[in-house]
């Protein structure tokens, strides 16, 4: 397992844009870590120091609440890259889990598992996540909005999004497990006694980590831009913490006044985008250089 | 697989009816999970209303039955034509749905025109010469607007084209004003380009990659090799034979977004104030309009199922490799 994966970065790592995907990301995650403590606090307000133009003081200006731009910049891309990263996580995780069992045990269970996921790949995405973000978590016995803690009002994101991006990756985990259950190690395996817990997990997990890393990075843009618009429309991060989507509302309100407002929490968002899909391009392309054109 | 045409559609709308009935039972749930509820609005609306007046109004609409009964006799209404009455339009939900789905279907369909007319082109060009400086070009390009947030590109043609030159209006469906030439033909048009071009540039990316990657299929094929063989020009065995084959996936793909003409672009129809489907479905979600955002969220479901059904024939029709005998 490991020598084909390492080979799979490898190869990936000799492709420029792949590896220009990398460096941006590489850049991006520095930025967000380091920059705050250079900067000015990303959520004081200052009323007097309104919408003001780039100076030394504020690199990129201010913004409609006198906020520094540039720090609420590097604090939404943390939150959004943090939010992409774990929901292409969770939805990774759901989807394994359920191609793994479809395709493992076959028959009824394989049947009524890839119904529901053709099911929920045909459903309108986007109108469904505004139902799902507007859900009040206080009426299912969650902690409610008011008295969420950052970390809380995150994860609800982050289930949410995941609850509709895991498909790509089941379908293709079944695909995997399906074509693995019939050759002979996992045969012999089976014949042997193994449970099928252990044979999912030591044999079938490890061959299927390769497209399912590819998938996941693929996902990630599509993700970052998901969880953006549910920001921008008011039902993702809510502010006063800072999120690139959320930023974009604000500045929306600006766009006649002070048009520049707008032009970076978006280039964050898409150069993010543009990276993961590059770099993800980069992989699928090195797992499968028949795909390449 | 043995089956026949028509049984397999029947049984796919089977299926849809299936989906689209569990999708009406979540959403029904969902709606209940919202903050606020419809007397809740009433409440605030009129400060005399007093606790009794509460549970009597509660009991009148039916919301201390549990959720599931309640889905159930709203299921009933919907059978026999009934789809309520929207309060936020405050008219039937139907009459607040027909205008938007017209709005929507202009918007959409427009795009969709221009990401083809552009992707298409610019795909098969990529194919001819693969790695050249076109090629990569259109690959570039390709990525871009697959990875550019709709709602940014948006502000961006607002912010240069409305804010900064004024050329164009910044949103609506016409001018309100009549001395602009508010309704007329060329005021639609001109509220029409940026929402349009926003959809259309951030469709057009998918276009060009699958034309490019059909077309490519098909070069290494044997019928290209033996087209060259019978002495066939170069234009001839492009556009008489690549291309009428490499089509077929481009089109199943492209009756595959059908159904999204009717659901609309919720971002974009809300950066653009364009009152179409999308904007209506988030308004009624957020605004607690049970009876016009169910109604607007299934019909978008419904619409996207019909749409890969569309697809699957279309593929059947194209390619008579697929078609059962």
């Amino acid at each position: 397992m490991t020598p084909h994966r390492v080979s799979l970065f490898a190869r990936a790592g000799r492709d420029p844009a792949a590896l220009i995907g990398l460096g941006v990301l590489a850049a991006m995650a520095i930025a967000a870590t380091a920059g705050p403590a250079m900067l000015p606090e990303p959520d004081a307000i200052d009323l007097y120091a309104r919408l003001e133009p780039p100076t030394l003081g504020h690199l990129l200006g201010t913004d409609e609440l006198g906020r520094d731009v540039l720090a609420r910049l590097l604090a939404g891309g943390r939150i959004s890259l943090m939010v992409a990263g774990a929901t292409a996580l969770l939805a990774a995780t759901i989807g394994t889990a359920v191609g793994l069992t479809a395709g493992y045990f076959g028959g009824r269970a394989d049947a009524v598992l890839m119904r529901v996921t053709d099911g929920v790949m045909a459903l309108p995405l986007l109108p469904l996540l505004v139902v799902l973000a507007a859900v009040d978590p206080a009426k299912l016995g969650l902690p409610g909005d008011s008295d969420a803690s950052e970390a809380v009002a995150v994860g609800r994101i982050v289930v949410i999004i995941a609850l509709v991006g895991w498909t790509t990756v089941a379908r293709l985990v079944r695909g995997a497990t399906l074509s693995l259950r019939a050759r002979d190690h996992v045969r012999a395996a089976i014949a042997m006694g193994a449970g099928p817990w252990r044979i999912m997990v030591r044999h079938i997990l490890p061959e299927v980590a390769s497209p399912m890393v590819v998938a996941a990075t693929l996902s990630v843009g599509n993700i970052i831009l998901l969880e953006s618009a549910l920001s921008f429309l008011g039902l993702g991060v809510q502010p006063p913490l800072a999120s690139w989507g959320n930023m974009l509302t604000g500045a929306m309100d600006e766009v006649w006044t002070a048009p520049l407002l707008a032009l970076w929490p978006g280039l964050g968002i898409f150069l993010a985008v543009l990276a993961f899909n590059l770099l993800g391009e980069g992989l699928q392309t090195a797992l499968d250089p028949r795909r390449a054109g | 697989m043995g089956m026949s045409t028509g049984g397999r559609v029947f049984s796919r709308a089977l299926q849809s009816v299936a989906v689209l009935l569990a999708m009406s039972f979540v959403i029904y749930g969902l709606m209940g999970l919202m903050p606020g509820d419809p007397i809740d609005t009433m409440i605030s609306g009129n400060p005399h209303l007093g606790s009794t007046d509460v549970a009597r109004l509660r009991a009148l609409y039916g919301l201390d039955q549990p959720w599931a009964l309640r889905w159930l006799r709203w299921l009933a209404q919907v059978l026999q034509g009934h789809l309520g009455y929207s309060r936020l339009y405050a008219k039937p939900v139907l009459a607040a749905i027909v205008p938007a789905l017209g709005n929507t279907l202009l918007l959409m369909t427009t795009a969709l025109a221009a990401s083809l007319l552009v992707g298409v082109p610019l795909g098969i060009l990529a194919s001819l010469r693969p790695g050249s400086v076109l090629d990569r070009l259109a690959n570039l390009c390709a990525f871009v607007t697959i990875s550019v947030p709709t709602f940014w590109l948006g502000l961006m043609l607002i912010a240069f084209f409305a804010a900064r030159l004024g050329w164009l209006p910044a949103g609506g469906l016409t001018s309100m004003v009549a001395g602009e030439g508010g309704g007329g033909l060329a005021d639609r048009l001109r509220h029409l380009a940026l929402p349009a071009t926003t959809l259309a540039v951030a469709g057009l990316g998918q276009y060009v990659r699958h034309m490019r990657a059909a077309m490519i299929g098909e070069v290494r094929q044997d019928y290209i090799r033996t087209a060259w063989a019978k002495g066939c020009g170069p234009a001839r065995v492009v556009l008489a034979h690549q291309l009428r084959n490499a089509l077929i996936p481009v089109a199943t793909i492209t009756a595959l977004e059908v159904g999204g003409l009717f659901s609309g672009a919720l971002i974009t129809e809300t950066v653009f104030a364009w009152p179409g489907m999308g904007r209506l479905i988030a308004e009624s979600v957020m605004g607690n309009d049970f009876n016009l955002a169910l109604t607007g969220l299934l019909l978008a479901t419904a619409a996207t199922l019909a749409g890969s059904i569309v697809a699957d024939l279309a593929y059947l029709w194209l390619d008579p490799r697929v078609r059962p005998s």
